[in-house]
């Protein structure tokens, strides 16, 4: 389909919570923006150049995952910015946010302007960077933040290696205000996990494994929402785990601070009991939590108080992963199986679908400053579109991604995405039946 | 389906009962002189990804006594420091056609994830802080021999809970054959949560010496880098080792073991460990009867169950 024609959907089902919008309605989208919504039927077929049938599928604003690890550049092995973007559009998202632990790190403006210079030839969705908070996530001095937020970072996060200096935190979140851009904590005590390699519990002793206690993570978020209070800095917490920390979470947003919170579809979904077999896909940081803190986060990601669903899409390679369990890399991938797996917590009644199409794309657009994650009229034309009826079982074959880290595989899901529009153009799936 | 031997904690009191008794048919039969074909033609690779002499050797001794082959593949490295990954070595070593795998890995699940990628069947002998159940089924088979039976008694674990696969292994199977177990130590080397074990916990060794009739000293680290666990070794032998004077606390019959090497003067004074009590070189001898039983019983199933009938019918001492 050509770019900047139009295309009109129609019969389904438009679900937009940044304007409070959830009716059958058709959407016109024209010169790759959002055009117009009516009442079905309201808008003639023939303003259209091609018409969707939308008929029981959701129509929601472009999703947005705002923590995805794209490897590039320097661990091409394991995942591309083309590879990475590509199982992007087939998970429904139109815009993601890519972490800086690459290789070089990307804490200069030349890092930050080679991802967007690549991502403008190869990339299959918009892609935003996000800059270290320390030079090489060392933690002993600040990057380059100014430099790297005039090249497009959207945001500052040294994610995979919490920031231990209390120091260096504070001065980041005083620096950060001066670039309006928010800053992202991986929140864990480094010190307090040692070695460990699992959620700390009887099980943990049971496996042999070292554990890794949620307390190392509550400290850390207590901290650096007293960092927050301190500065005023905006701070988003990156995959929170812990029935502990969310506690700390519940009062500083009640206090007032500008806080915000993700948790991840396999922190939801999972519990530290999956690792029971030493698989190394079960491998995360922060780990997989006991069925109390699962239970929490959902509670809180129902509540509101849980604001973002993120992906943390961390691609590894065999090298990485088909070892020892105390050896492995953390992380899995989820791009492709964020939308199914946590569409079951709608499809249990745990969260209602507004607050899931919420965590999915007014939220993380609001905290990366983006101008999308709506359908209103005006905005950018990216929409995903979703069979919410439509069983299908996540096979190794559907992985587009570089590496297939993936818990997921052999799942059964009810709900799939059947097309991304990004900027008014079909970027995934059929334009036919 | 392949029979592993992994973990202490997936054996039936009935498992350990036969895997036990197989261990004193050994035992009786050896003494005769005889020889024993059970691994006869068959080929037992010892993957050993961390040094231990005494659990190779045991192992190796175990496999020429049933009359089979061994082949020591030892390395210290990981796959990971190899560039390679640990499927990978396991499928090297299987196309080799080995009829199974002992494996002692420092990474705790190491020989499940094998077992997993192997169609051969693995035995566990030791990995990381997991598990080490040939050593359990020892612990037990001395205690039966020492005192008769495990039932009942009294058994006292020592030292670092935490970090022992040999701890682990012991309280499954005492506990299974209903031995009532308790750990002592200093609390930075317990478990979180001692209770999950399923035994009870002291940090005073005093309280629990009186009642014991079997006493378990574990080896402790001394590296450095376990200060901010133990201040230092001159502390934990003062404090938490079993010395002569601790050891005067327990009953007269009491016995006590360690898993090996014993660091002298350090968990156990060596008065102690050379004592009366110590049953340690007993352990040691043991060691190879019930490996036997379990290699017999993973390789060739079917061959001991009759070769433990024909004992029985022609006048052996088992029933």
């Amino acid at each position: 389909m050509p770019k900047n024609s139009s295309i009109l959907i129609s019969g389904g089902r438009i679900i937009d919570p940044s304007q409070n919008l959830d009716a059958l309605m058709d959407l016109l989208v024209e010169n790759g923006k959002i055009k117009s919504i009516d009442r079905p039927g309201q808008i003639p077929a023939s303003k259209a150049a091609y018409v969707l049938n939308a008929k029981g599928c959701w129509i929601l604003p472009g999703l947005i995952d705002s923590h995805v690890h794209l490897r590039e550049p320097g661990f091409e092995y394991k995942e591309t910015i083309e590879t990475g973007t590509r199982a992007a559009i087939a998970g429904g998202f139109t815009s993601i946010a890519c972490m800086a632990n690459t290789q070089p790190v990307n804490d200069t403006p030349y890092v930050t302007a080679f991802i967007r210079e690549k991502a403008k030839t190869v990339a299959s969705c918009r892609v935003y960077p996000i800059g270290a908070i320390s030079k090489g996530l060392k933690g002993e001095e600040l990057a380059e933040i100014g430099g790297m937020v005039t090249e497009g970072a959207i945001a500052v996060s040294d994610d995979g290696v919490p920031v231990m200096n209390s120091y260096l935190m504070r001065k980041a979140m005083d620096y950060a205000k001066a670039f309006s851009v928010p800053v992202i904590s991986h929140a864990e005590d480094l010190y307090l996990l040692g070695q460990g390699v699992m959620n700390e519990s009887s099980l943990s002793n049971e496996l042999g494994l070292r554990g890794n206690p949620s307390v190392a993570e509550e400290i850390m978020v207590a901290r650096d929402i007293a960092l927050c209070k301190l500065t005023r800095c905006p701070l988003h917490i990156a995959h929170i785990s812990s029935a502990g920390a969310l506690e700390h979470l519940k009062r500083a947003k009640e206090a007032g601070l500008p806080v915000t919170a993700e948790a991840t579809p396999h922190h939801l979904i999972l519990t530290e009991e999956a690792v029971r077999g030493y698989d190394t896909n079960m491998k995360t940081a922060p780990p997989l939590r006991s069925e109390a803190d699962k239970a929490a986060l959902r509670q809180a990601l129902a509540q509101g108080l849980i604001d973002i669903i993120a992906s943390d899409h961390a691609p590894h390679g065999l090298v990485d992963k088909a070892v020892e369990f105390d050896q492995a890399a953390s992380g899995v991938i989820g791009l492709q199986t964020t939308v199914a797996v946590t569409l079951r917590l709608v499809n249990d009644k745990i969260i209602s679908v507004n607050r899931w199409v919420e965590s999915l794309t007014s939220n993380p657009a609001k905290l990366l400053n983006l101008n999308s994650g709506t359908l209103k009229p005006g905005s950018e034309g990216d929409i995903t579109i979703i069979d919410p009826d439509k069983t299908w079982k996540f096979s190794d074959n559907d992985i587009l991604s570089k590496s297939n880290n993936s818990p997921f595989i052999g799942w059964e899901f009810k709900g799939q995405v059947k097309h991304t529009i990004i900027g008014g153009e079909l970027v995934f799936g059929k334009a036919h039946e | 389906m392949i029979s592993h031997f992994l973990s202490a904690s997936e054996l039936s009191k009935n498992d350990i009962e036969k895997l036990l008794f197989a261990a004193r048919a050994f035992s009786t039969f050896m003494r005769k002189g005889e020889n024993i074909g059970l691994l006869r033609g068959k080929t037992v690779v010892n993957m050993f990804f961390e040094n231990s002499t005494r659990t190779r050797v045991s192992f190796e001794l175990a496999t020429r006594r049933l009359g089979g082959n061994v082949i020591n593949f030892a390395t210290s490295t990981s796959s990971v420091q190899k560039g390679e990954t640990l499927i990978d070595t396991a499928r090297n070593i299987e196309a080799m056609k080995p009829d199974c795998l002992v494996v002692r890995h420092s990474s705790a699940g190491s020989p499940a994830t094998l077992a997993r990628s192997v169609a051969v069947p693995v035995i566990n002998a030791g990995d990381g802080f997991h598990q080490h159940p040939t050593q359990g089924l020892l612990d037990a088979f001395t205690i039966q021999e020492k005192l008769g039976q495990v039932e009942g008694k009294r058994v006292v674990i020592l030292g670092d809970i935490a970090h022992s696969r040999v701890a682990r292994s012991d309280i499954a199977i005492l506990r299974k054959l209903g031995a009532s177990v308790a750990v002592c130590g200093p609390p930075t080397l317990l478990p979180p949560s001692p209770e999950a074990l399923g035994v009870e916990h002291s940090y005073r060794m005093e309280e629990l010496l009186p009642s014991a009739d079997v006493v378990i000293a574990l080896r402790i680290q001394t590296e450095r880098q376990n200060r901010m666990q133990i201040p230092s070794v001159q502390e934990y032998s003062k404090i938490w080792g079993l010395n002569q004077q601790r050891s005067n606390l327990l009953k007269p019959q009491a016995i006590i073991l360690h898993p090996g090497p014993v660091n002298r003067g350090v968990e156990l004074d060596p008065e102690v460990a050379d004592g009366p009590r110590s049953v340690i070189l007993d352990q040691v001898s043991n060691g190879i009867l019930v490996r036997m039983a379990v290699l017999a019983s993973v390789c060739s199933r079917e061959e001991l169950g009759q070769w433990l009938v024909e004992q029985n019918n022609f006048g052996g001492e088992n029933a």
